[in-house]
């Protein structure tokens, strides 16, 4: 398997050119060889939602996606979002609501709703629920990341 | 002293790094010249191992090496007892099976490891898997508890007369004599489900050797970092000061991370050392599911005697607890079933016994709610079926029974997982009860709710139960505070942290201590360079533990800014006064020392320093608490039942709690929250399924359900009783594990209520659609 191939791919909105095996998942291309820790690893199949990264706009599972799948498309993480001092809304959302406890579903989530909030501004609580229900979070039970999601939707709106 | 933070809603101090990708878990952790591990791990649940023929294996490049337990040569050996057996419960038996670092003769479960690969990357290591040759002669699986039990049962342990792991019994007053002065005696067996700790983070471990120094540091996402330290630094021969493990951000533990003693915390540092080499070894979640640790997995044969009042005259308990293949964690789970079967109710004779049983499934060990949820939840449905019997409301059993404040402190008698007489120290349990049955409108929804939603051919029904929850055992946990030359505080401990927000709410007890900001005190967790003593994340002792430490050494440390600012001043110590971040005489706040410049003023470099003053505004304390502390609640559920699919949907959910002094609100109900989604997937979703061979069905989220955001009742109302353990200066109590522990029974005795035209009774602990059509098919033929 040692044969490789070039890819360029733009993250978070630098372009990165790196020669790859084409079997690399994009979340360990990621993680490992972009240094991009913010993208977690829960299960490797699809199903928690942990590994969420905006795909050419779109939320996707990075565990189910090849590296060599990105070329030439854009992606987003976490890291794009808010810093430290400089919360994104939605993060900020989640922080003031409890939203987040060991905090490793978390990235996952807010990849997942970023876009989520862009189409539905003033979402009901089914809408939220329905959004998240592909992502699992084993810490909150989910009620406060939904009055997060609510908070967010009302700060964003009243900002536009 | 006003307490400006204790109490307080304050936001959590470690949110910002988790929120932006920039807190670092184990698998984050990138060392130079790191090579990767991966565990060949046995698709058979039982078997004589043959040959394992790994030299292929050891040709494919990017190899570095392969070791099968031969090429451990004397290093292997079975690992420690983690727990040790319950010595102070006269008569009880145990036979000590420990864990073993990799298979060598024998495979005791699916998964169990048989060789380890080190690679120049994970996928390599993997690779290697393929040419690895594995001969083995199958045996028939031990699987069904109580043909385990059996004289005539295959072994999972050659070299013992059988597979019992341990038996314990224990009895307070007499329970047979009780019997005979019974109106009503029920009996009944119930089974309770096996279920995963499935945190969303797997387990994860580096290891790297420093040749020159002789050091080794560690990473790992453990819940025990002094016991890893400990046990590695006795497999190597080396000396505690020469292994550091840093736990760094964990995503969650929930019991299975406890664990030591398995193949990467042996083998990985042995190898590191070995090779000279750091290793690096990340959990897969198929993995996970297989060969970390999980819990439950009880057979109840229990029987309740009665008055036909309702007063309960004594109980009756021999479970069968499967403890997988090994039994390193002791006896903590099933000790802690028995404490907690008979501890919401006067219960004046109880008969309990343990059959605890090696089976070829993965090693048990807690999972949030440790065997207090098995034990609430068989007593809980005792209670349901004997109201049954009675023809007695199941609210009115409980409430003639319900423990209350006058009997408190109350001594149960039974020992329970810290080798301690039970104690319940302090709660309302009748007041919680009845609390939870006016929140949820019980009288409203009998008459009014029920009957109209029963006219529209929709199914509801209600459960109320009652519930403890040990907690904050010992023996001890401790911390240090400092106050640096910059004015921050430092708090260091080695509990070690799994999203449970104890960097906010240690913080929040020192600052109040020491008056400083919040966000001005920084708190260590889990780093053995930092601080090198304690017992390990479990049993929902952190607040109350580590918490006490906090507040013990932080009024050390404050002592010493009134000594120092005393003698700074040259004025006596009352007429200091302690100012945010500074320090001044009374009536004199303009000339003020900042608490960085007294910490520079504790540490004198040249002088004398009088006898007994210890340097720097520094101070460690430790608690140990002569007992565990018990919280309490009560909870009330409305559950509705699809006529033609039979799911349920939990309509209505009211939790009271009583966890004493409220640290920090926010995370306190977070805390409940997820104990509860973890209770309802137990209940509704989870299951771990072995079959006849001891193939785990059930090794990926695709099979193993986790609950998910639409299967969650849309609110959580809790309610908060105040009573404060009288065992500690803030007097709290644990809740890590609470709401874990009673949806099961609520669950069943609302879904019985919602069919109480039928005799329908619920005997085990999950409960899918079709199990459900089963139990009302069964009970509308009888």
């Amino acid at each position: 398997m040692s044969q490789t191939f070039p890819i360029s791919v733009t993250v978070n909105g630098k372009v990165y050119n790196r020669e790859v095996e084409p079997r690399l998942l994009l979340s360990d291309f990621l993680r490992h060889d972009l240094g991009l820790i913010g993208t977690h690893v829960g299960c490797e199949h699809g199903i928690c939602g942990a590994c969420t990264i905006l795909f050419d706009g779109e939320p996707v599972r990075s565990c189910l996606i090849f590296a060599v799948q990105a070329n030439g498309h854009e992606i987003r993480t976490v890291e794009s979002l808010g810093t430290p001092d400089h919360l994104h809304p939605l993060q900020q959302s989640f922080k003031d609501k409890h939203a987040l406890q060991c905090g490793f579903c978390t990235p996952g989530f807010l990849m997942t709703l970023v876009p989520f909030l862009e189409e539905h501004p003033n979402p009901s609580e089914d809408e939220i629920r329905e959004a998240i229900d592909g992502n699992i979070c084993r810490c909150t039970g989910y009620e406060k990341i939904v009055e997060a999601v609510e908070d967010a939707a009302a700060k964003l709106s009243q900002a536009k | 002293m006003t307490a400006k933070y204790l109490s307080q809603p304050i936001k959590r101090l470690e949110d910002k790094y988790l929120l932006t990708g920039n807190a670092r878990y184990v698998d984050d952790i990138e060392v130079p010249g790191v090579l990767h591990a991966a565990f060949l791990r046995s698709d058979y649940a039982h078997a004589k191992i043959n040959k394992i023929d790994v030299s292929e294996a050891r040709k494919r490049p990017g190899v570095v090496a392969v070791f099968t337990a031969e090429d451990f040569g004397d290093f292997w050996k079975p690992g420690p007892l983690q727990v040790p057996p319950p010595t102070a419960i006269a008569g009880s038996k145990f036979n000590a099976r420990t864990i073993v670092p990799i298979a060598k003769d024998k495979i005791r479960y699916s998964g169990e490891a048989l060789a380890v690969v080190i690679a120049e990357s994970r996928y390599i290591a993997e690779d290697a898997f393929d040419d690895i040759i594995v001969d083995v002669e199958p045996l028939p699986a031990v699987i069904d508890l109580e043909k385990a039990w059996e004289d005539t049962s295959v072994l999972v342990h050659d070299d013992l007369p059988s597979n019992m792991a341990a038996l314990v019994s224990q009895e307070v007053g007499n329970y047979e004599e009780a019997k005979k002065n019974a109106d009503v005696v029920v009996s009944k067996r119930m089974l309770v489900e096996h279920v995963a700790g499935a945190a969303m983070e797997n387990r994860g471990f580096v290891a790297k050797w420093d040749e020159q120094d002789q050091q080794m540091t560690i990473w790992a996402n453990t819940q025990s970092p002094l016991t890893v330290r400990g046990s590695v630094a006795r497999n190597l021969g080396l000396a505690e000061s020469q292994v550091r493990v840093i736990t760094p951000y964990i995503g969650g533990g929930f019991g299975p991370k406890v664990m030591t003693s398995l193949s990467d915390d042996v083998l990985i540092p042995w190898i590191a050392k070995k090779l000279n080499r750091p290793i690096k070894w990340t959990e897969d979640r198929r993995e996970n599911f297989l060969a970390t640790t999980s819990e439950r997995d009880q057979i109840h044969h229990c029987e309740i005697a009665l008055k036909k009042d309702g007063t309960i005259l004594g109980f009756k308990d021999v479970f069968y607890h499967n403890t997988g293949a090994y039994d390193s964690y002791g006896m903590t789970v099933p000790l802690n079933t028995q404490t907690h079967t008979i501890s919401n109710y006067r219960v004046p004779n109880f008969y309990t016994e343990i059959r605890m049983v090696f089976t070829n499934t993965m090693v048990v060990t807690p999972v949030r709610g440790a065997g207090r949820s098995e034990g609430v939840f068989v007593m809980e449905r005792m209670i349901d079926f004997a109201a049954k019997k009675l023809g007695m409301d199941p609210t009115e059993l409980r409430l003639k029974n319900l423990l209350t404040a006058e009997e408190m402190p109350h001594k149960t008698g039974i020992i329970g997982q810290d080798f301690v007489a039970n104690v319940l120290d302090s709660g309302d349990y009748l007041d919680n009860y009845q609390k939870c049955l006016k929140a949820v409108d019980y009288e409203k929804f009998r008459k009014e709710i029920q009957p109209k939603a029963r006219k529209e051919g929709k199914r509801l029904g209600i459960g109320v139960v009652a519930f403890t929850e040990g907690t904050a055992v010992g023996p001890y946990e401790g911390c240090k505070v400092t106050i640096s030359t910059n004015g921050k505080v430092t708090m260091a401990t080695g509990y070690s942290t799994q999203g449970q927000g104890h960097q906010t709410v240690f913080a929040q007890i020192i600052a109040d201590q020491l008056n400083v900001k919040v966000e001005d005190v920084k708190v260590i967790t889990g780093d053995t360079g930092s601080f090198a003593w304690g017992a390990g994340t479990f049993a929902s002792r952190g607040a109350t533990l580590v918490g006490t430490a906090s507040y013990l050494a932080a009024q050390k440390v404050r002592a010493k800014i009134f000594a120092t600012a005393s003698k700074a001043f040259g004025v006596p110590e009352d007429e200091i006064e302690l100012g945010e971040g500074f320090v001044f005489v009374k009536g004199k706040p303009e000339n003020k020392i900042t608490l960085g410049d007294l910490a520079i003023k504790a540490n004198p470099m040249r002088g004398v320093v009088e006898p007994g003053v210890e340097p720097g505004l520094e101070a460690t304390a430790y608690y140990g608490p002569p007992h565990g502390a018990t919280g309490s609640g009560a909870l009330a559920v409305i559950v509705s039942v699809d006529p033609e699919t039979y799911k349920v949907k939990v309509e209505r959910f009211v939790m009271v709690d009583d966890c004493g002094t409220i640290i920090n609100p926010l995370i306190l109900d977070g805390q409940i929250d997820g104990g509860v989604s973890m209770g309802i997937g137990n209940t509704l979703y989870e299951k771990m399924v072995y079959d006849e061979n001891g193939q785990m069905l059930t090794a990926s989220f695709m099979d193993y359900l986790m609950p998910q955001a639409t299967d969650m009742p849309k609110k959580i109302e809790i309610i908060h009783q105040h009573n404060k353990s009288p065992l500690n200066p803030l007097g709290i109590k644990g809740i890590g594990e609470a709401g874990a522990i009673p949806p099961g029974p609520a669950i069943c005795q609302a879904l019985e209520d919602a069919f109480s035209e039928i005799p329908l009774e619920i005997l085990e602990s999950n409960l899918n659609p079709s199990i459900i059509y089963d139990y009302v098919k069964k009970a509308r033929n009888s």
